[in-house]
């Protein structure tokens, strides 16, 4: 009855991460997915001259007045659900607040240019030091809680955000009308509907930046060590590293950089709108990176990209549609929501499921012209 | 001997890409107490949960574990726990703001009257402090609710964890002869680090290192051989003789 | 002196009508673990479906007797809702927290621009009973009926929430499941049942607030949920995770600070204050005045 099983006193095996196991195939494919973003920068930055009509896209050809702004618009949300990103999807941290440091940017710039009268260059400098001290005493405080409640606090400090903007404290911020941008100490580049397309560039700008950054931050020693608070905290604790410190740069980073966005959003807005204060502005993010997929490089730009992108388009179609489909935000959510259950790695993860089919296309086509 | 109440074969466990289990085979002789023993950390905790489907999230298991008639990792807790299989898990949770008789009256199961008799003959103190948070009683109190809420209802296996972990001298053998007294009526896979209580009670042990079955045999014989129980659990020191 | 008694009244209606969203949306976090964003549509849910019973509905209208049919409608369909949005939305997927989050976020997007695409995106004036519109006079103050009648409302909740709670099985099972909600299913007890009765009755207190909400405001717009839900969450977190009394204590201390701050400081002032306190209660005390700790 006794059976003696030899003893192993070997701890048992960790996983393999998949891409460890993985060797690159095709070099040349491989040097072209490492240019592609240079690329995709370079089309991105032409489009403008682009002449062409898409009917059913857009009204009109790309260059038109409106058609850049929207396209700036949409780049500007592109890098801000990136710089989201860097919270939800690297870092697992569930922010309802991110909208305030955007929010801050704008309105931050506008303020100093409008009412204190500073020159741009300056205004911006200020801003973005003084937005990204803001996010790091803020997540300081928010980080020392976790889960749900630091959810909570983010959304009560972006709520005391929007009270400070409606409220019109101190005739500063224009309340509920908005604070229009003063044309006067704006460099000529970017006034007027002619130069719509340098503001369209500021914002590809702005957007490469971000990833850029991102990137960097992703593929550095920090990046793993975010990676692995998303994954499972305590291990990381395990190791000997401060979660907090390591949480409170990636807020601080984040809240920079989507105060920059703000910053850049002002110019193409032309003034700040206490829309940009609302807990739904951070719940379209949350929905953008989830659509496009977290974690990923390209997935929130492009989800940012996209969600802008059909708001506006939906709200200009609105009067041909029926019912609830004429709002944009119904679809959106419905949308979201399909996503959320059948897609849950979003939009990048398309790339994945459409190269396992032709995988599978392609084999079937060998056999058959085997057979 | 009759068929197993219990067996497993080929338990394997997941957690964040840790193999807690990896190909856990074993069987639960109808009566009696067999124990499962192991180190700290060799996943006997991991394989009680995952037996009573309380793998935590975002954990995988795999394998087979046949309870009676039904696949014991394929049905959900509850449906287990109503078909007999009580489980006492690992530092009591009681629930410390309810009081020891809504603690029991949760126990209760619909379509069975509750055996308040044999539990209030074996733990008299619960129905003396019935009206007593949970929170506020002593450990030993704590697990004797533990236990009780479980008894009040007929079980065709117990799976207990660490019964007597922190408690004191004394209370360790009063909850060790309660134990003893229920297993006279129910078989019991018990995990248990003090081997005092072992030797007192079971019959059968498995004995677990690095997420495998290192040893399965008698209890007399595994705490027979100081060689053996220094090899396989590291240790004679936790009072095999106490 | 009056202003004191007004004060505290007029602070003491908001309190209650916080407490009435706060109530099913702690319970629901509580048990379930889920933070609901789409309740604040429960509450819309409710102001619509009272609104729309009272201009339709036989036996029910603005006033007397009428009204109350009108606002039972109203709780009806948002328990109603509530359930639906559980059995078809959260169950599926159970203990995946964070896309029941995401889900319940694009339910509030979704479901707040549903109402606007069927009732416009405008307030609506809301059948405020004769009754409600006058006021009565306290010690020397004149107090709105609306804030009273707030205020009765959330009293008659508050006692039948404890007495169900402390006095019913599924009370002792939603209380011993927001303990150790695993420990409730190892003792052969099917929890998820209990998650459908929570949302069905997180959702008919959130319409009973949108309802009587209605009445306060004087009207009912697609986003009034929304704008109130920022407060309940506060009230929640404050009042600790999962506990009704908790909660009770937490809206009291939030609609009387809000109130008086308000009052005597700038307008707007009392918000800000109260996430201060917010940010307060959770630096001291992490786990809320009296619930389990909110960091796990």
């Amino acid at each position: 009855m006794t059976q003696a099983v030899p003893l192993s006193a070997e701890a048992p095996p960790a996983a393999t991460p998949p891409e460890l196991g993985k060797t690159p195939r095709r070099p040349g494919w491989r040097r072209l997915l490492v240019l592609g973003p240079l690329v995709a920068l370079v089309v991105a930055a032409l489009l403008p001259y682009l002449q062409l009509p898409l009917p059913g896209i857009l009204d009109g050809p790309f260059n038109t007045y409106g058609n850049l702004q929207l396209f700036a618009t949409c780049l500007v949300f592109g890098g801000l659900a990136a710089s989201y990103d860097l919270l939800f999807g690297r870092t697992g941290l569930l922010s309802f607040g991110h909208a305030l440091y955007f929010a801050a940017g704008m309105y931050g710039t506008d303020v100093l240019v409008t009412r204190a009268h500073l020159p741009l260059w300056q205004a911006a400098v200020f801003t973005l030091v003084g937005a990204t001290i803001l996010a790091a005493l803020l997540g300081a405080i928010a980080l020392r809680t976790t889960g749900i409640a630091f959810a909570m606090v983010t959304l009560a400090f972006a709520q005391v955000g929007a009270i400070l903007v409606a409220r019109d404290f101190g005739g500063l911020t224009g309340g509920e009308e908005g604070l229009p941008i003063d044309g006067e100490r704006l460099p000529d580049f970017l006034l007027g509907v002619g130069n719509t397309v340098n503001l369209y560039w500021l914002a590809l700008a702005y957007v490469a930046l971000v990833v850029f950054v991102i990137a960097r931050v992703a593929g550095s020693p920090t990046g793993r060590v975010l990676a692995g608070l998303r994954d499972d905290e305590r291990r990381v604790g395990v190791l000997g590293l401060d979660p907090y410190r390591y949480k409170l740069v990636a807020f601080t980073l984040a809240g920079g950089l989507a105060s920059l966005g703000g910053v850049v959003y002002v110019l193409i807005l032309g003034g700040a709108n206490p829309h940009v204060t609302s807990s739904e502005l951070t719940l379209s993010l949350l929905v953008m990176v989830v659509l496009g997929g977290p974690g990923t490089r390209w997935g929130p730009v492009l989800g940012g990209i996209l969600y802008m992108y059909l708001d506006h388009r939906l709200t200009s179609l609105a009067a041909d549609l029926p019912g609830p489909l004429g709002q944009p935000l119904f679809v959106l959510g419905a949308i979201f929501i399909l996503a959320v259950y059948f897609f849950p790695g979003g939009l990048a993860s398309l790339r994945g499921r459409v190269a396992l089919v032709s995988a599978a296309l392609g084999r079937r086509r060998k056999d058959e012209t085997v057979s | 001997m009759s068929d197993p109440i219990l067996s497993v074969t080929d338990l394997s466990v997941r957690i964040a890409g840790l193999h807690i289990l990896q190909g856990v085979s074993f069987t639960v002789a109808p009566t009696g107490v067999t124990a499962l023993l192991g180190r700290n950390g060799v996943g006997k905790t991991t394989t009680l949960r995952a037996l009573v489907g309380l793998t935590p999230r975002g954990g995988e298991v795999s394998g087979s574990a046949r309870f009676g008639d039904r696949d014991a990792l394929h049905t959900p807790t509850h449906r287990l726990v109503r078909a007999g299989l009580g489980y006492v898990p690992e530092d009591r949770c009681v629930f410390a703001g309810l009081t020891v008789a809504e603690n029991l009256r949760l126990a209760e199961r619909p379509g069975a009257a509750p055996a308040y008799d044999r539990v209030y003959a074996l733990f008299p103190e619960l129905d003396k402090r019935s009206r007593q948070r949970a929170g506020t009683l002593s450990g030993g109190q704590q697990q004797m609710l533990a236990i009780g809420r479980v008894l009040l209802a007929d079980n065709t296996l117990l799976l207990v964890d660490e019964p007597t972990k922190g408690l004191a001298p004394k209370v360790v053998t009063e909850v060790a002869e309660a134990l003893a007294a229920v297993a006279e009526e129910v078989p019991v896979l018990l995990v248990e680090q003090n081997l005092a209580v072992v030797r007192r009670l079971a019959r059968d042990a498995v004995v677990l290192a690095a997420g495998r079955v290192a040893w399965t045999g008698a209890a007399d014989k595994l705490l027979g051989e100081p060689e053996l129980t220094k090899a396989l659990l590291g240790v004679g020191s936790q009072g095999v003789h106490a | 002196m009056s202003t004191f008694v007004l004060l505290t009244l007029t602070g003491l209606g908001l309190a209650a009508l916080y407490f009435l969203v706060a109530s099913g949306l702690s319970l629901v976090f509580g048990l379930a673990d889920v933070l609901n964003f789409a309740h604040g549509l429960f509450l819309s849910v409710g102001a619509y479906a009272t609104w729309w019973a009272a201009g339709h509905v036989p036996g029910a209208g603005p006033t007397g007797f009428g009204f109350v049919l009108a606002a039972a409608c109203g709780v009806v369909a948002g328990a109603l809702v509530a359930a639906v949005v559980e059995l078809v939305l959260i169950r599926p997927l159970y203990s995946r927290t964070i896309e029941q989050v995401l889900v319940t976020v694009g339910l509030s997007l979704a479901g707040v621009a549903l109402l606007q695409a069927t009732w416009g995106a405008d307030p609506r004036p809301f059948p405020r009973p004769e009754w409600t519109r006058n006021v009565t006079g306290i010690l020397g103050a004149q107090i709105p009926n609306a804030s009273l009648l707030l205020i009765l409302a959330a009293a008659a909740v508050l006692a039948l929430l404890l007495l169900f709670l402390r006095f019913t099985r599924v009370g002792l099972v939603i209380r011993a499941g927001v303990e150790n909600r695993e420990m409730v299913t190892a003792l052969g007890i099917d929890v998820r049942k209990a998650f459908t009765l929570v949302f069905a009755i997180g959702g008919a207190a959130a319409a009973l607030a949108g309802a009587l909400g209605g009445v306060y405001f004087g009207s009912v717009s697609p986003g009034q949920g929304g704008s109130l839900l920022i407060f309940a969450f506060i009230v929640v977190v404050i009042g600790g995770m999962g506990s009704v009394v908790g909660s009770a204590y937490a809206a009291v201390a939030v609609g009387l600070l809000q109130q008086f701050v308000n009052y005597y400081g700038t307008a707007g002032l009392g918000d800000i204050c109260v996430v201060a306190l917010l940010a307060i209660v959770l630096l001291v005390r992490p786990q809320g005045i009296a619930g389990r700790a909110v960091t796990a």
